[in-house]
């Protein structure tokens, strides 16, 4: 009668388990919550966390709401997690992600369009032309393969380097004309920075395996000596050639040669003198207020002129998401905070670059008050994105992967690892 | 199955018997209600709650991984129309021949066997010395048990400070120093992050050895003390055998947590560096699961994990638990 009682119970045990189960699994695959294109009425908006994007954010949302009370915008900072990128995912998969997010990745983008949390920008009246209108060309990196746009560019923080003009005076280096656009006088000038004691790395990008670390050390430097290719094109990988060659090999002599660190600095490297050089963007200029810095385009192999260099964007964009439900209202408040005001409110808050084709002649009062930021609205028409798609992440970690390997530790080939890199990437490009 | 023919109980009317009354609570009806809720109905509903609990969290979820890891599987927006056709073992495939993947469980391995033996041995000896310290008790029970409820992610930039290529160790250690450092030493890094969670995990163990200890008689140390025993013997011969269970318990808990590891690989070497030294499986299934949208793939390796842990952990309790 015991184990017949206890068999009764193990029993009802399961079956509670499996209505558990399909309740879990009817909450994944519930009626859908895919919005009206026209509905118009309040919205919730999610913007960045950071000091400068918050009061833009917030600023921009009081603006709106001042003038259309009926369709009120909820401004929230986005929530906490591990990256941007998990916390929007969990929210499309939970369907509870807000109708705008102006902080979506670019490399994300293919996964989110995948999962069938993006609306295509393409389909609602006048959106790809409002996009190629506002931003040129360059929008032509944020279509999809089928050149539809789940995604509306935004802004950029096209990369440069960084140098500490104090250090470069103390060890007997040009502060005002620094050599550093090829990568021999690139390296000679690490040298002597180091040679010198002035500081322990000439320069440190993070040495670390996260798959968006090549975005700040072998990206922009390739974009730079290619004129401006992404690594993959065509779902082919385009990084194992003689160019790619020169941009591994000058990084590998610079951690070969003790110029670069191979460490983690817990801090930041450049603002505690730990590093002479850094890699940046513009937020960088408001965040070295205590350092005499300098700037120059990333180097290429024989050098290029300023005005001919190419750069990673760095950009966030604005998703709209399915979630929504009055996406009228949010495709309306998404043109409005990329209008010609709120762009230029975003540049005066932020720093950033507003992905438009007009930004030196719209903003010029801006570049002249403030010509710290003048090279990198003129480095913003020459931007390159990572490759879209919805294998982008898997494909920029088996990059960094062999970089970390062969470049940072010496421990294979750098030619053989990015010819296997290139052999991996080429078929995961072409993985639906 | 053969079904085993109750024996009769005292409450059982014996055959033949008139039913009684349903007013008087008994007869068929209230043996069923007892068949199915047991002799004391109250305990299901104190013990409800965390039943509740453990299918949510821990029962539905691996038996969805499950499902998952046998299909073609992406999260996906609620109405999305998505395809998830049944795959087969090809998730399972795709782990298996992945050399990240391989290399992460290598990893594991490395850290199980430096960890769970210095765990056990390190939390018995100290829990035994702590338990016979007359002063400062308090304090030192408190001190080994702080590092416990720190974050993770606080303790980590103490030890990336102190394990750094300039850091107090490699100060100390001068030209002994590895080179490059431990976090970044392919061959140093995952046995740095071991003693790093030791370390860190050591006060918990200690508790449950302290909690073992009491129940040891003093007596058999007493009579090991007449027949001439030294400390060392008595510890042998008296204390590890007395705390056997927590012993196991030790050992189970270690090596499940261990197995699980993620936060030090993923903060304290960078994302598992350097070149894939320190991945774990479950920083594995994170990379291909979360960042790279491939969950499926994680889930197998998910359940991988799970099936070496119970094999790890019915060894463990084979040759370590009680064999009576």
């Amino acid at each position: 009668m015991r184990r017949r009682t206890v068999r009764t119970r193990t029993v009802i045990g399961a079956a509670l388990l499996a209505t558990a189960m399909v309740g879990l699994t009817a909450c994944g695959s519930g009626g859908s919550t895919s919005g009206n294109a026209s509905a118009k009425g309040p919205i919730t908006i999610w913007y960045s966390n950071n000091e400068q994007e918050v009061a833009w954010g917030k600023q921009m949302v009081a603006a709106w709401n001042a003038a259309n009370p009926d369709e009120q915008v909820k401004g929230q900072e986005i929530p906490a997690g591990k990256s941007s990128e998990e916390v929007i995912g969990a929210a499309i998969a939970a369907g509870n992600a807000p109708c705008l997010i102006y902080n979506t990745a670019p490399s994300a983008v293919g996964q989110f369009e995948k999962q069938g949390g993006l609306v295509d920008l393409s389909k609602i009246d006048g959106g790809a032309a409002y996009i190629e209108a506002r931003s040129g060309d360059v929008s032509k990196q944020y279509q999809n393969a089928d050149g539809d746009y789940f995604q509306m560019p935004w802004k950029s923080n096209p990369v440069v380097i960084f140098y500490n003009k104090d250090l470069f005076k103390k060890a007997g280096l040009d502060p005002e004309n620094p050599k550093l656009s090829t990568y021999a006088d690139f390296l000679a000038t690490s040298k002597t920075l180091v040679d010198k004691g002035v500081a322990p790395n000439a320069i440190l990008p993070a040495p670390t395996s996260e798959f968006f670390q090549s975005q700040f050390d072998f990206y922009p430097l390739y974009a730079a000596q290619t004129g401006g290719s992404q690594i993959v094109e065509d779902n082919k990988a385009t990084f194992a050639d003689q160019d790619g060659y020169d941009v591994a090999d000058f990084w590998a002599t610079m951690y070969k040669d003790k110029l670069a660190g191979q460490e983690k600095y817990t801090g930041d490297a450049f603002a505690d003198g730990q590093a002479a050089m850094a890699i940046v963007g513009p937020w960088a200029v408001s965040i070295y207020k205590d350092v005499n810095w300098g700037s120059v385009p990333v180097p290429t192999k024989d050098g290029t002129s300023a005005a001919d260099t190419w750069t990673f964007s760095d950009a966030k964009n604005i998703g709209l998401y399915s979630a929504c439900k009055n996406q009228g209202t949010a495709w309306d408040v998404l043109k409005f905070s990329t209008s010609e005001e709120q762009d230029g409110k975003l540049l005066e808050l932020t720093g950033q670059m507003p992905l438009r084709t007009d930004l030196q002649t719209t903003y010029a009062d801006y570049f002249t008050a403030n010509p710290a930021y003048k090279a990198f609205g003129d480095q913003a028409s020459r931007t390159v994105e990572v490759p879209p798609g919805p294998n982008t992440v898997e494909m920029l970690q088996t990059f960094r992967d062999a970089w970390s390997k062969s470049v940072i530790f010496g421990k294979e080939d750098v030619h053989k690892a990015l010819d296997d890199a290139a052999a991996k990437i080429d078929t995961i490009a072409k993985q639906p | 199955m053969t079904d085993v023919i109750a024996a009769p109980e005292a409450n059982v009317p014996p055959a033949g018997s008139p039913p009684r009354a349903s007013g008087t609570g008994s007869g068929p009806s209230k043996r069923r209600k007892r068949r199915l809720l047991g002799k004391n109905p109250l305990g299901l509903l104190f013990s409800a709650p965390y039943l509740v609990f453990v299918i949510a969290v821990f029962a539905v979820p691996l038996v969805y991984s499950v499902y998952i890891a046998f299909h073609d599987y992406f999260f996906s927006a609620p109405g999305a129309v998505v395809d998830r056709p049944f795959v087969g073992l090809d998730n399972f495939v795709t782990a298996l021949t992945d050399p990240a993947v391989i290399r992460s469980f290598g990893n594991v391995g490395i850290f199980l066997l430096i960890n769970v033996p210095l765990t056990v041995v390190l939390s018995i000896g100290l829990a035994t010395a702590l338990n016979r310290v007359v002063h400062f008790r308090t304090f030192l029970r408190v001190s080994y048990y702080v590092p416990y409820v720190t974050a993770s992610v606080a303790v980590v930039g103490v030890w990336l400070f102190l394990f750094n290529g300039s850091g107090l160790v490699n100060q100390i250690l001068g030209p002994l120093a590895p080179d490059p450092s431990w976090l970044v030493n392919s061959t140093w890094a995952m046995p740095t992050i071991a003693i790093f969670v030791t370390w860190k995990q050591l006060g918990f163990y200690i508790l449950l050895y302290l909690a073992a200890l009491q129940a040891v008689p003093k007596e058999l140390y007493e009579s090991a003390s007449t027949d001439g025993a030294g400390a060392m013997r008595s510890f042998f011969s008296v204390t590890v055998p007395g705390v056997r269970p927590a012993t196991v318990l030790v050992l189970l808990v270690s090596t499940v947590t261990g197995a699980n590891l993620f936060t030090e690989p993923y903060l304290l070497t960078g994302g598992g560096g350097p070149d894939g030294a320190s991945a774990s499986p479950v920083l594995i299934m994170y990379q291909r699961g979360l960042q790279q949208g491939q969950p499926d793939v994680a889930a197998a390796i998910g359940i991988i994990l799970v099936v070496l842990v119970l094999i790890i952990a019915l060894l463990q309790n084979r040759f370590a638990g009680e064999r009576d």
